[in-house]
């Protein structure tokens, strides 16, 4: 039982991501496989950001919960198929937004920002669409902070990429 | 795998981010408003990241045990390819900014065609991920130029100035080498003069929203970075860069 890949999977939504401490690696869908060679078991993740600092936590939270039946467990990052935040579920969107994130919107592929459009980021207390960006770069690298205009409420919104 | 030419393609890439990426970093605890030193040292960290796996990648494809600290630490400046507009000192903010736009919409460009193009499917892994970073910083950057371009008397003073200051270095962007020459052939590299074109009427239209004058692009350009002849602003940016890794070889955290 401890050794069927659902089991991993189900242990797998214990860890958390560090910086959105409500949404766990799974959620997220950073982790991408759980594979079984013998009696080795390797679980292979994504990145959210090339340079983001909590993934070096988020590798060694999985090694965590996985020592008591697995102390050989390998965690190996892999760059190819690239994080997207099409990955992110609608739970985890809805979750998001019930912590005061606005979810990421849109397509990740959208190219008119080069030549200065802006996407509109709903406020996710009220829902107005009246809202201001204060800065791109917020608390987080994947975070951008902004400021509702009706109900006056600053937010976080996950950028989508 | 790796022929030293496709090794020195991916060390230009590594070498642009991560020299980039430092000097971003001095911004630290110096950036003219809370919302930006956070920003700044946000970007910073994105060039790191991207340098790091384009480093770990040069490191598998040398072989020999190499590691990508071997390159970012233990390699004088001459061995370097990176651009030398990367290399100048950050100047002031409107300085730092025009650069993150000049040379940001062209790393975008760049970037954009590894990720989707490019017979190297690793290199294109980790450019389909930066490109979506980079997207961000394009963003970023273009808003301060027209900012700061249209703005008061005085940021349009220094933001014209800072234009004029780094235009002769937009020109190595673009000037192929033998390099740069292989890498097409090859189908990993995209074709300069092409991303040119498109870098052009982006960066045109920008200068126009942010009332500057657009610099001729025939002028003198400075060039010799990619072939290891720099500044002599990178030497002392890696002795502050290198010298922990050297004083203290194979120091971990």
């Amino acid at each position: 039982m401890v050794n069927s890949e659902s089991a991993i999977w189900k242990r797998l939504e214990t860890v958390v991501d560090p910086e959105l401490p409500f949404l766990n690696v799974v959620e997220m869908g950073m982790v991408r496989e759980v594979e079984f060679t013998g009696d080795d078991l390797v679980v292979r993740i994504t990145p959210t950001y090339t340079g983001c600092p909590a993934t070096d936590v988020i590798v060694n939270d999985i090694r965590s919960v996985l020592r008591a039946t697995h102390p050989l467990a390998r965690v190996e990052i892999v760059q190819h198929p690239a994080w997207t935040t099409d990955w992110i579920g609608p739970e985890a969107r809805a979750k998001m937004a019930a912590n005061g994130i606005a979810p990421p919107e849109g397509s990740s592929n959208d190219k008119s920002f080069l030549l200065g459009k802006k996407s509109v980021v709903p406020c996710p207390r009220c829902g107005s669409l009246d809202t201001q960006l204060v800065s791109a770069f917020g608390s987080t690298a994947c975070k951008a902070h902004y400021t509702c205009k009706a109900c006056l409420e600053p937010f976080d919104h996950f950028k989508c990429f | 795998m790796a022929n030293s030419a496709h090794l020195n393609y991916v060390l230009r890439l590594a070498d642009d981010a991560v020299i980039q990426g430092q000097r971003l970093s001095e911004w630290c605890g110096h950036g003219p408003i809370l919302e930006e030193d956070i920003a700044l040292t946000n970007l910073a960290l994105d060039c790191i990241g991207q340098a790091r796996a384009l480093y770990a990648l040069a490191a598998e494809r040398a072989g020999a045990g190499q590691t990508e600290d071997d390159f970012a630490y233990f390699r004088d400046e001459e061995a370097f390819r990176n651009h030398l507009m990367v290399e100048l000192p950050k100047g002031d903010f409107g300085f730092t900014l025009m650069r993150q736009f000049l040379f940001g919409a062209f790393n975008w460009l760049r970037m954009e065609h590894l990720s989707g193009q490019t017979q190297d499917a690793e290199l294109a892994a980790i450019a389909t991920k930066a490109v979506k970073e980079l997207r961000y910083h394009v963003e970023h950057a273009r808003d301060w130029v027209v900012r700061l371009g249209d703005g008061t008397e005085e940021s349009h003073r220094r933001v014209a100035e800072s234009l004029a200051t780094l235009w002769s270095y937009t020109g190595e962007l673009f000037a192929p080498d033998s390099i740069d020459d292989w890498a097409l052939q090859a189908g990993i590299g995209p074709d300069l003069t092409a991303l040119h074109g498109r870098w052009t009427a982006i960066v045109e239209a920008t200068l126009k929203e942010a009332t500057l004058e657009i610099p001729s692009p025939t002028g003198w350009m400075q060039s010799g970075g990619k072939a290891g002849r720099h500044s002599e602003h990178l030497g002392y940016l890696l002795a502050e860069m290198q010298s922990l890794a050297r004083k203290h070889p194979g120091v971990a955290w």
